[in-house]
């Protein structure tokens, strides 16, 4: 695994001037994800933050070759790009020794609900690339709408917190969950604040055999309601509480990579965010032990999973 | 599957001749999904595959909308790419058809035609690609099982033309066409090599060395400059079609040109009618011109770009003329094909009276005697100079 020292020296592929914005959790993952590659790397991305404030014409972030195509098709446009490759490669127009990586971004709206289909079906085929979701829990680039991966209680522009329904009443899916049902060689779930944790994923991800996947928590001012210089301290406390868990699923074994000293209440980390000050209200309380029992609920799950084959 | 030539000549369905295509032109990459009436295409371009017949490496999607997202990738990648659907497989492309031309990707997909749902219909008729008629890409309608395995070649070649770079569309009609089993002339693997050449990508994606990004997002400041390079780049693939079509007449005997004319010269009455329709009205031609009616045909093969100043030419001698649509365009003023002729010809000083059929909608029958009751209809308003009805459906 390469060291920050290593890291810090190699090029730096997403460049600054992009338009996200500040406090965004997405440019330090897609940079160091970046980093982790060291070498050749095509990237897509699906319609969302990441494509709309990295490439407004004729400006780009990106010092890779990479494509933006639409919302929901991520995987299945680089699913034919890493076709192209193995079929040059095949054909000789490539040279034998010519490795090339290939990374699909994504954002939750993008990878749990309008592009699973096209994500399972790149899984099943077998494409050698690494999907990444940038899970902020919403759709955010435009205007904070509740996604298949919004948490339990959060208020967003379609399930706001009104008079009669507090936020949103569904429980979250679990979409690492079902990628690993997949049987593909590399899961994890990740967060910006533990770069050697990410950096190291993104590694055995980038070297997988087959297809990989890294579900990696991103944090949103704009739609969590939190103050951007608390980003990167809200990812770590979505982890201290276990909202977050830090696991990875290797050639079917399930490790968990950290595990809190202290697990610390969900309201440490929801206190930090304005999309659930209603939850924190007393007439609330049974919202609340229920966002935290589903939370005790899958970290005890987990932990009786770790170190076994799932 | 096995292809015997006896005399030059092999008797093949026309989704056999367009997967046999298919493997002469050994594309880098194929995406596609099964659905009838195409299904034949891609399950015969599988066996190519499986026998190690073609190169290609084959993406067995899991739907039409990634299919054409695999060919986006794979062609914005710098690989020829094809691709074969139908129907509710178009209609799901829809949205990345808009993205394929956008991006000027030369793409080449065979639309074996059929209807489209509600109520469900497997059979023929072009509501499916006349739907996606606007998206920018080419539209070629092949009359014949040897028109649509001919057509493949030169898609290749015209989407692929410099000064087009765009995706192109080979129709044929679903079942009547695709499943119906007719000699054909094969063209050479070698020839038909030196015809389409080797593709080479502008601005390929697997150019590591010269990153470029493709979809940036575009805001109003030059979103319409964009828009205006591809329609110049469409209207140039007029002059390329027919350039192409030459070629492929000098190389392989069999010319095509931006329509066909059948008896058209001094025809009085003409029917315009796109694909295998053309051929049963050819017979109902020939029976009243030996009864002494002037009567004749005009079968665009080009759909887009619309050559509108040719087929305004062609038909200005006639006197009377009706469109016949395979597609309804659900209250618009007559079917699409319709619109489009009865527009090219409004410039001309001596306007023929145009009327609009609907015909043939879910694989209904269109018969001989169908055409000519048409044709009378027609030289009965030659003869008046009155039109009746101008718009209604036939073959009810």
């Amino acid at each position: 695994m390469a060291t920050l020292k290593e890291l810090s020296k190699r090029d730096e592929l997403f460049s600054g001037g992009h338009r996200l914005c500040s406090g965004c959790g997405i440019p330090p993952i897609v940079r160091l994800v970046l980093r982790a590659a060291n070498g050749p790397v095509v990237a897509t991305t699906a319609t969302g933050c990441l494509e709309v404030g990295t490439t407004i014409y004729p400006y780009t972030a990106w010092r890779i070759p990479w494509i933006h195509s639409a919302f929901e098709n991520a995987a299945a446009t680089i699913s034919g790009i890493e076709t192209a490759y193995r079929a040059f490669k095949k054909r000789g127009k490539i040279p034998q020794d010519k490795k090339i990586k290939f990374i699909a971004f994504g954002g939750d709206g993008g990878t749990y609900d309008i592009g699973l289909q096209a994500l399972s079906g790149a899984l099943e085929r077998g494409h050698n690339f690494l999907y990444l979701c940038y899970d902020n829990g919403a759709y955010m680039n435009t205007g904070i709408q509740r996604s298949g991966a919004t948490p339990f209680g959060a208020a967003t522009t379609t399930s706001p917190a009104g008079d009669i329904i507090p936020g949103k009443r569904e429980t979250r899916k679990d979409l690492t969950r079902i990628v690993v049902a997949h049987n593909i060689s590399y899961v994890a779930q990740a967060s910006p604040h533990n770069w050697a944790d990410l950096s190291k994923k993104a590694e055995k991800a980038l070297q997988a055999d087959g297809p990989s996947f890294l579900n990696v928590i991103s944090p949103c001012p704009l739609g969590w309601y939190s103050k951007p210089e608390e980003s990167i301290e809200a990812a770590k406390v979505a982890v201290d509480t276990c909202y977050w868990v830090l696991y990875e699923v290797e050639s079917g074994v399930l490790k968990i990579n950290y595990k809190p000293k202290e697990k610390k209440p969900i309201s440490e980390w929801l206190k930090m965010q304005a999309r659930f000050k209603h939850l924190l209200k007393p007439e609330n309380k049974e919202s609340l032990d229920k966002l935290q029992k589903s939370i005790d609920a899958e970290w005890e799950r987990l932990l009786g999973l770790d170190g076994k084959f799932v | 599957m096995a292809i015997t030539m006896i005399k030059g000549q092999v008797g093949l369905t026309g989704n056999s001749a367009i997967a046999y295509a298919m493997k002469q032109i050994n594309p880098d990459v194929c995406a596609a999904y099964p659905i009838t009436p195409s299904t034949q295409v891609v399950e015969e371009f599988s066996s190519y595959v499986a026998d190690g017949k073609v190169d290609t490496e084959f993406i067995t999607v899991e739907s039409e909308h990634s299919a054409m997202s695999a060919c986006i990738g794979a062609s914005a990648a710098g690989a020829r790419v094809m691709t074969a659907t139908s129907s509710q497989g178009l209609a799901l492309m829809w949205e990345m058809l808009y993205i394929a031309s956008g991006m000027r990707l030369p793409i080449v997909l065979t639309d074996v035609n059929r209807a489209l749902s509600a109520p469900i219909n497997i059979h023929c008729d072009h509501s499916d690609s006349m739907g996606a008629r606007d998206s920018g890409w080419i539209q070629i309608y092949s009359e014949t099982v040897q028109e649509a395995y001919d057509n493949l070649f030169q898609a290749v070649r015209i989407a692929e033309n410099e000064k087009v770079l765009l995706p192109v569309m080979v129709c044929l009609d679903g079942f009547i066409t695709s499943h119906a089993i007719e000699n054909i002339s094969l063209i050479v693997d070698d020839d038909i090599k030196q015809f389409i050449g080797e593709y080479k990508a502008q601005h390929p994606l697997l150019d590591t060395d010269h990153p470029v990004t493709y979809g940036a997002m575009t805001l109003p400041d030059t979103y319409i400059e964009f828009k205006r390079q591809q329609s110049e780049a469409i209207a140039r693939a007029k002059d390329v079609v027919s350039e192409i079509g030459k070629e492929f007449g000098n190389r392989f005997g069999r010319e095509y040109g931006l329509m066909e004319k059948y008896k058209l010269d001094d025809a009085e009455a003409a029917i315009v009618i796109l694909s295998s329709a053309a051929g049963t009205t050819k017979v109902a031609v020939d029976e009243l011109r030996k009864a002494g009616k002037k009567v004749g045909i005009l079968r665009p093969r080009l759909f887009r770009p619309f050559p509108f100043e040719e087929i305004a030419g062609a038909l200005k001698n006639v006197k009377a003329v009706a469109v016949l649509d395979r597609a309804d365009s659900m209250s618009g003023f007559g079917g699409p094909l319709f619109n489009e002729i009865r527009s090219a010809l409004y410039e001309l000083e001596k306007r023929p009276k145009v009327v609009s059929r609907i015909f043939g909608l879910g694989g209904r029958d269109y018969m001989v005697k169908d055409a000519v009751q048409v044709f009378d209809e027609l030289l009965g308003i030659f003869k008046t100079g009155k039109i009746e009805t101008l718009m209604k459906y036939i073959t009810l």
